[in-house]
C-alpha cells in the first residue's frame, strides 16, 4: 500500500518536473503579488515590517490556490481517474498520495521561497524562524483543503474560478494563526500557542480531507 | 474475503436500472458471463453500452438492481471486485509527459506487477516495443488506444472491461487484441466487451442493450430535458 502511493507520488512529481512550467509560474506568482505590495504602499521600511507577516502568508494562500486546478483535473479529463478510482489502492489513500507531491512541487518550492520574500519585505530577524514554522506546518494544510476543493469541482465549467471561491475561506484559520505566530514572534512573545493550533488544524485536515475528497471525485465519476 | 474465484468466478448482474441525469437508459437488465465467456453488448449510440460498463466496474451506481463478482455482491464487496478487474475506457489515460513505457509501467506496477519482463511482453504483445521511449503527446490515436490496452496484458485479471477497444486500431493491433482475449478466455477469464465492428471472438453471447430500452419512454415526460 505504501508502495501504491509511493509510486503515484513519484508519478505525479514526475509529471509536474516534466512539465517544469507549473512550479515556475506559482513560484513568480508568489514574487510578483509580493512585490507588489511595496510598490503599492510604498517602500517605508517600518510598514513594510509591520505588514510582512501578512503579506507573504496571503500571497502564499493565494499561490496555492493557482495550483490547485491541475490537481485532479488532469486525471480526469484523460481517463486516469477512473482507473485510479477502480486500482488496488483505496480512493482516499491515492488523494492522500496525490496531496502529498502537490505539497512537493508546490509546498516545498514556497517554503524555500518565503525567506527571499521575507528580505524583500524587511521582515524582523525574530520572525524567520516563525515564518519557517508556521509555512512548514501550514503549506501541508493548504494541500489537504485544497485537495478537497479541487475535488469538488471536477466536472464543472470554471471550476479553477470556482475552486478560489471554496478554498479560500477554508483557508482562513491558516492564515490567522500563521500570521499570528509570526506576530508573535516579533513582538517578542512565545510562537508556540499558534504553531500548535496550526499543527492541530493539520491533525484534523490529514484524516478528514482525503476523505472528504474521495467521496467527492466518486461523485463526479458517477 | 478472496481467491475463492476458481470455483465460483462468474460475473452476472440482476434487475439492473440505469438513470442518467433525468433519463432512463436501461431497465430490467440482466446478464451473465461464466468463467472463460466473452459478452458483446451491441446496439445504437446512446444505448447505454458506455453506462452499463461504467456500472459493471463500480463507477457508476446502478439506481436499481444487483451485480455479483465471482459471489460476493460488489456493493458489499467493492475492494475485491476492483483488484479483478481491469477496465478500459473511451479514454486511454496516457500521460504526455511520460513515455510508453513509463505509461503501462506504473499502471501494471500500481496493480502490483514487479515484474519488468511482464511490461516488456505486454509492449510486445501490441507492437510497442519501437516506440516504448516515445513521449505520450507524439503517439498517435490507434498507438495512444495501443498503449492503454497493453494495460490488459501487463497485469492478470479475472475480469475484462472493454468500451469499445477496437476503435482507431489497425488490422494488425486489432488482430493482437482479439488474441489477447482468445487467451485470457482460455484462462477462464471473463470479458465485457462493447464493439460496432464484428471482434472475432469465437463463441460469444450478445446483448442487445435495445431490448432494455425502459417501457415508458422515460420518467419524466420529455426526454431530451436533460
Amino acid at each position: 500500500m505504501i508502495r501504491a502511493m509511493g509510486l503515484i507520488i513519484a508519478r505525479d512529481v514526475r509529471l509536474t518536473l516534466r512539465q517544469g512550467t507549473d512550479i515556475i509560474m506559482i513560484l513568480m506568482f508568489f514574487l510578483i503579488a509580493t512585490a507588489l505590495f511595496p510598490l503599492g504602499v510604498g517602500p517605508e521600511p517600518n510598514i513594510l515590517a509591520r505588514m510582512a507577516s501578512g503579506v507573504l502568508w496571503v500571497c502564499a494562500l493565494l499561490a496555492a490556490v493557482l495550483s490547485l486546478d491541475h490537481l485532479f483535473q488532469a486525471d480526469y479529463d484523460d481517463g486516469s481517474l477512473d482507473l485510479l478510482t477502480l486500482g488496488p489502492l483505496p480512493l482516499e489513500l491515492v488523494v492522500l498520495a496525490k496531496v502529498v507531491a502537490h505539497w512537493v512541487v508546490t509546498g516545498l518550492p514556497l517554503i524555500l521561497a518565503a525567506p527571499v520574500l521575507a528580505l524583500l519585505l524587511n521582515l524582523p530577524v525574530d520572525g524567520y524562524a516563525a515564518l519557517f514554522m508556521s509555512m512548514a506546518l501550514g503549506t501541508p494544510i493548504l494541500s489537504l483543503m485544497g485537495a478537497a476543493g479541487a475535488a469538488l469541482t471536477l466536472g464543472a465549467r470554471r471550476g479553477g474560478a470556482l475552486i478560489a471561491l471554496l478554498v479560500l475561506p477554508l483557508y482562513i484559520p491558516v492564515l490567522i494563526f500563521a500570521v499570528g505566530a509570526m506576530d508573535a514572534a516579533i513582538a517578542g512573545l512565545p510562537a508556540k500557542p499558534h504553531l500548535l493550533i496550526l499543527a492541530s488544524v493539520l491533525a484534523t485536515a490529514l484524516p478528514l480531507a482525503p476523505w472528504a475528497g474521495a467521496a467527492a471525485i466518486r461523485q463526479s465519476l458517477d | 474475503m478472496a481467491n475463492n474465484f476458481p470455483v465460483t468466478r462468474a460475473f452476472r448482474g440482476t434487475a439492473l436500472d440505469c438513470i442518467r441525469g433525468d433519463r432512463k437508459v436501461f431497465q430490467g437488465l440482466n446478464f451473465a458471463v461464466p468463467a472463460g465467456g466473452v459478452l458483446v453488448l451491441s446496439g445504437p449510440n446512446g444505448s447505454g453500452k458506455s453506462s452499463l460498463l461504467r456500472v459493471m466496474a463500480g463507477l457508476l451506481r446502478p439506481a436499481a438492481g444487483r451485480i455479483f463478482h465471482s459471489g460476493a455482491e460488489i456493493r458489499d464487496d467493492p475492494d475485491a471486485h476492483r483488484v479483478d478487474l481491469h477496465y478500459v475506457g473511451h479514454q486511454d489515460a496516457i500521460k504526455p509527459a511520460l513515455s510508453v513505457a513509463e505509461n503501462v509501467m506504473f499502471w501494471a506496477a500500481l496493480h502490483g506487477m514487479r515484474n519488468d519482463e511482464a511490461v516488456q511482453a505486454a509492449l510486445s504483445a501490441f507492437d510497442l516495443r519501437d516506440l516504448a521511449d516515445l513521449p505520450g503527446r507524439l503517439l498517435s490515436s490507434g498507438q495512444r488506444r495501443r498503449a492503454n490496452l497493453a494495460r490488459l496484458a501487463a497485469t492478470p485479471a479475472g475480469l475484462w472491461l472493454l468500451d469499445e477497444p477496437s476503435v482507431g486500431l489497425d488490422a494488425a493491433s486489432t488482430q493482437s487484441l482479439e488474441d489477447l482475449i482468445a487467451a485470457h478466455r482460455k484462462t477462464g477469464g471473463m470479458t465485457v466487451v462493447s464493439t460496432h465492428t464484428a471482434l472475432q471472438l469465437g463463441e460469444v453471447k450478445t446483448l442487445a442493450l435495445d431490448h432494455f430500452e425502459p417501457t415508458a419512454p422515460s420518467i419524466l415526460d420529455d426526454e431530451g430535458s436533460a
